[in-house]
């Protein structure tokens, strides 16, 4: 297994800056998931890992030896793609077996490792089908066994699972897991579902727009996301973000939101620095930190009920404060509500995130 | 049972009958071949045969020239297609895959200048340099010049098809360690295989059907396919020989029938003469 | 698991393609030539000699003369422009043909028949396209041959036909030449606007005309106001093609040389004539760039629409 390291990488598609001076380091044996919305940077980089695109500037190390203009055969690396590139006039075992006959090995040796990871796999007995006779499931695995057939430095991973259905995906995902803590590979997978990379990373990389936004473990991400936008992004439902604003007063920080009644915090010396910048805060909540409260407790926001969604284990109740700013709460108790009924949304001020005016995380004290 | 009007029940056979009516017109000037090639009397006339006989067919099969013209136009179409399909088929697969510059341009100005270069107008010079080139009444004349003249059209083809295979084949093949010609005969080749046999269906056709580039370019009559044979059969002094050519002109339309058949067959009709619907 | 390591010597490359810039001027290469010399040089070439007054045989096949646009004065003299057998009685003749053939024959068939046979049960479908596509996919010197037997005035099909519902025969190559071509070529070339407008309208939802049908249209309604205004951009496609094609086809020539008197000559049996049976190359290449000229602007116009429905989609 191999490092992977981007050092100021840079790649332009005419004006178009798709990864604009991105640089990291992933260790061996981690697993790092590009994470983001689509056109965000993720897919470019991972084929410049894999060699599927040049970079214009900066330089890709893969092992501590430098890639950049490495043609992908001679990288030693293995990738499964997003439409999973099966090829239609192979059987199965032909299919798996292609990277061991690029390598020059004899028909019978090739087969019988084909056969070794297809059993693995669960797919040994579809040997002799065609991908067009076999299922999605079926046809995903194969695209990971011909992955797996030969000995790689690093692991690279399109979207693998986008194109499955949502059980069949849940499956994978703890297969995936299982399998990379098992060969320790040093595996990097791009994703716009933030729940798969939360299950699967070991760190998460945030990107939007050509950049990396956070890049930390997904418990880090969780509870200390560095912008707004990874706030939004991660978290099913995303962390509710409510606009406020702030002033300073007996080195006390009050803010003050409509509908919202929120305690004074204590001044620290990086929400005095956010405040001067401006005072047009954000405050974060996650939804399952939110509870049912009485009117005018002491952090709340109050609204008319939007809707009471019952999840089964859960209820998402969502109030609308109007001009479409509305916040959910995770309910584990079954309450009835009445719609336009107005409810109080409680919480702790432990669980409260800033932001300040662009979004930035104002780190809280301690941090 | 679906209750119809008799107002749409009497157009919907108004316009049964009209379709029949001009169906049975398209096949009016064709009737004439069911029978004449089976008629040992057949005439220009529309008659019955009586009796049926294959005797005509014997007949061809037993005159050399008319056997050597088949055999002209076989070469002439067996060789066009290998050229056309082997050159179009790489020139697409480039005009697809590379990033050579002005990629567009080319397809451009190919199909602009396969459209105004067509016909008798290009057969003027095409004739001057075939016969600068020494090779007047040459087979290898007649292939190239439709080589060239149908090598943009199915490039054209050939490279709308590749572009619709996905690039995943080719990388994947790649990252798994083949080189750019290994991915290209292992996975691309394969796959693009259904397209170069409607090119060459399509190419065969059109070569063996072609009467005017071997009327300008062939002379001898050793050299003479099918095509210029038959015109020169009806088109002598005096009364053609109609038993051998009713059977013959049959003979020879039999490739082209197959194999229409047997690409609407498989593709259904609309990939038949490049059209893509 | 051990396995040999990769090619010993590693590619760089400067920016990935699937193909690189060198395999793809290789691949490029055998079409390049085959165009290069049986297509792009010859545009030029006969350019070059509709300037000369080159022949085949006699002293300006040796050493052909530059004579400027001599040839195409000769072409455009107005003494003899409208002469039959001459330049300009091929082109007004070619335009006619192209007119009628193309655009009222083949064009307007071609739709009539595609919106027929939307509807009639598939029997009838089947049997329509077979003959309708059996007229455009034989080879054109048995299409001719079978025309020249329909045609005969002693025995032929049609005559016998006329005979027995007691109309007048006809030796139509010699009395009716223009017409028989036109017929001729709208039969031969029918099938290609069928397919493409069956196609076109194949691709209209059906719902489109079931609602229609609910509202109570008629077919003529259906067709007037869904299915020709969806199709237009195929109508035009189509006019272009079949008019390009018409002007360029060489056919006729198989069923009338030409004749009788130059009646049929058009523009690309004017050029054979002039080429091949009178050996004036020159004038001949002067033909054929008139013929090419056109054919270019009938090209652009084209591709400028192809451009147009690229850059919309």
């Amino acid at each position: 297994m191999a490092s992977v390291e981007f050092r100021n990488v840079t790649k332009s598609f005419g004006d178009f800056k798709a990864v604009a001076d991105v640089s990291f380091d992933i260790a061996n044996g981690e697993f790092v998931c590009l994470l983001g919305p689509s056109g965000c940077g993720k897919t470019t980089s991972l084929r410049m890992m894999a060699g599927l695109e040049t970079p214009s500037s900066g330089q890709i190390l893969i092992g501590g030896e430098e890639v950049t203009h490495l043609h992908p055969k001679d990288r030693n690396i293995a990738m499964v793609f997003q439409d999973y590139a099966l090829y239609p006039h192979m059987n199965l075992a032909d299919n798996i077996a292609y990277p061991l006959k690029v390598r020059g090995e004899a028909v019978a040796k090739r087969h019988a490792r084909a056969k070794e990871v297809a059993d693995v796999l669960k797919i040994g007995h579809l040997m002799d089908r065609l991908p067009s006779q076999i299922s999605g499931g079926q046809q995903q695995r194969t695209s990971l066994a011909r992955a797996l057939v030969y000995p790689a430095r690093i692991y690279l991973f399109d979207e693998p699972l986008s194109n499955l259905d949502a059980k069949l995906r849940l499956e994978a995902r703890g297969f995936l897991n299982h399998l990379q803590r098992d060969m320790g590979m040093t595996a990097v997978y791009v994703t716009h579902d933030q729940a798969e990379a939360m299950a699967l990373a070991t760190r998460i990389a945030v990107m939007d727009q050509g950049r990396i936004v956070q890049f930390a473990s997904p418990i880090e991400i969780y509870r200390r996301p560095a912008t707004t936008f990874v706030a939004n992004f991660v978290g099913n439902p995303p962390m509710n973000l409510i606009a406020v604003e702030g002033t300073q007063a007996d080195g006390q920080l009050r803010l003050v939101a409509e509908g919202a009644n929120i305690g004074a915090l204590p001044m620290t010396d990086a929400i005095g620095k956010a405040l001067a910048a401006g005072s047009a805060l954000t405050l974060g909540v996650r939804p399952e930190h939110l509870f049912i409260a009485e009117a005018g407790a002491a952090n709340s926001v109050t609204a008319p009920l939007f809707a009471n969604e019952n999840m089964g284990p859960e209820s998402l109740v969502t109030i609308d404060r109007g001009e479409g700013a509305r916040v959910t709460a995770r309910i584990f108790i079954d309450e009835h509500l009445d719609l336009g009924e107005t409810v109080t949304l409680g919480f702790a001020p432990e669980h409260i995130h800033l932001f300040d005016h662009t979004g930035k995380r104002i780190p809280a004290a301690g941090e | 049972m679906k209750k119809i009007s008799f107002p749409a029940l009497f157009s919907r056979i108004a316009f049964s009958g009209l379709a029949a009516i001009i169906g049975a017109a398209f096949a009016l000037p064709l009737v004439w071949f069911l029978f004449a090639p089976f008629n040992a009397r057949a005439e220009l006339g529309l008659a019955l045969p009586d009796p049926w006989t294959l005797s005509n067919f014997a007949t061809v099969f037993g005159n050399g020239f008319a056997m050597q013209a088949l055999w002209n136009s076989l070469i002439q179409a067996v060789g066009g297609v290998i050229l056309v399909g082997a050159a179009a088929t790489l020139a697409a697969y480039a005009l697809s895959r590379s990033s050579l510059p002005a990629k567009g341009a080319v397809t451009y100005i190919l199909l602009l200048f396969s459209s105004v270069v067509s016909g008798t107008a290009a057969m003027v010079p095409i004739f001057l340099i075939v016969s600068a080139a020494g090779l007047m009444d040459t087979h290898i004349a007649v292939i190239l010049t439709f080589a060239g003249g149908l090598l943009p059209t199915a490039m054209f083809i050939l490279r709308d098809f590749i572009d619709g295979i996905p690039k995943s084949y080719e990388e994947s093949a790649m990252v798994a360690g083949a080189s750019p010609v290994q991915a290209f005969f292992d996975v691309a080749l394969p796959v693009i295989r259904p397209g170069i046999v409607v090119v060459v269906v399509w190419a065969f056709v059109n070569i063996w059907g072609s009467f005017l580039i071997p009327f300008i370019l062939l002379r001898s009559s050793q050299n003479m396919p099918a095509a210029v044979a038959i015109y020169s059969f009806y088109s002598e002094a005096g009364t053609p020989v109609v038993t051998l050519l009713a059977a013959y002109s049959l003979i020879y339309s039999l490739p082209v029938i197959g194999l229409y058949l047997f690409v609407s067959w498989k593709f259904g009709f609309r990939f038949f003469g490049g059209i893509k619907a | 698991m051990t396995t040999e390591p990769l090619a010993a010597r590693p590619k760089k490359v400067r920016n990935f393609a699937l193909l690189s810039n060198r395999a793809g001027g290789a691949f490029l290469l055998p079409a390049g030539l085959l165009v290069s010399v049986f297509v792009i040089f010859p545009f030029f070439w006969v350019i070059f000699v509709s300037f000369t007054n080159r022949t085949l045989l006699g002293r300006t096949a040796l050493n052909p003369e530059f004579v400027g646009l001599a040839n195409y004065l000769t072409l455009f003299d107005p003494a003899t422009f409208f002469q039959r057998g001459q330049f300009g009685f091929s082109l007004i003749l070619t335009t006619q043909f192209v007119l009628c053939s193309a655009l009222l024959g083949q064009a307007l068939l071609g739709l009539v028949l595609a919106w027929l046979i939307q509807t009639v049960p598939p029997a009838v479908k089947r049997m329509v396209e077979t003959f309708v596509i059996g007229a455009w996919i034989l080879p054109e010197v048995v299409i001719g041959f079978a025309w020249f037997a329909f045609l005969d005035r002693d025995a032929g099909t049609l005559n016998m036909l006329l005979k027995s519902v007691g109309l007048p025969p006809g030796d139509f190559l010699l009395q009716h030449p223009f017409w028989v071509i036109v017929v001729f070529n709208t039969w031969r070339g029918a099938a290609f606007s069928m397919m493409l407008f069956n196609s076109a309208f194949a691709s209209i939802p059906p719902s489109y005309f079931q609602a229609a049908d609910v509202a109570g249209a008629s077919s003529f309604q259906k067709f007037r106001d869904i299915g020709l205004p969806l199709i237009r951009g195929h109508i035009v496609t189509d006019l272009i093609l079949i008019t390009m094609w018409t002007f360029n086809v060489f056919t006729p020539f198989l069923l009338t040389n030409g004749g009788p008197s130059y009646r049929t000559e058009l523009v690309s049996i004017y050029n054979y004539r002039v080429a091949f049976q009178d050996f004036q190359f020159g004038k001949g290449a002067a033909v054929g760039v008139i013929m090419m000229l056109i054919n270019l602007a009938f090209a652009l116009v084209y591709l400028s629409i192809g451009k147009k429905k690229a850059a919309q989609s």
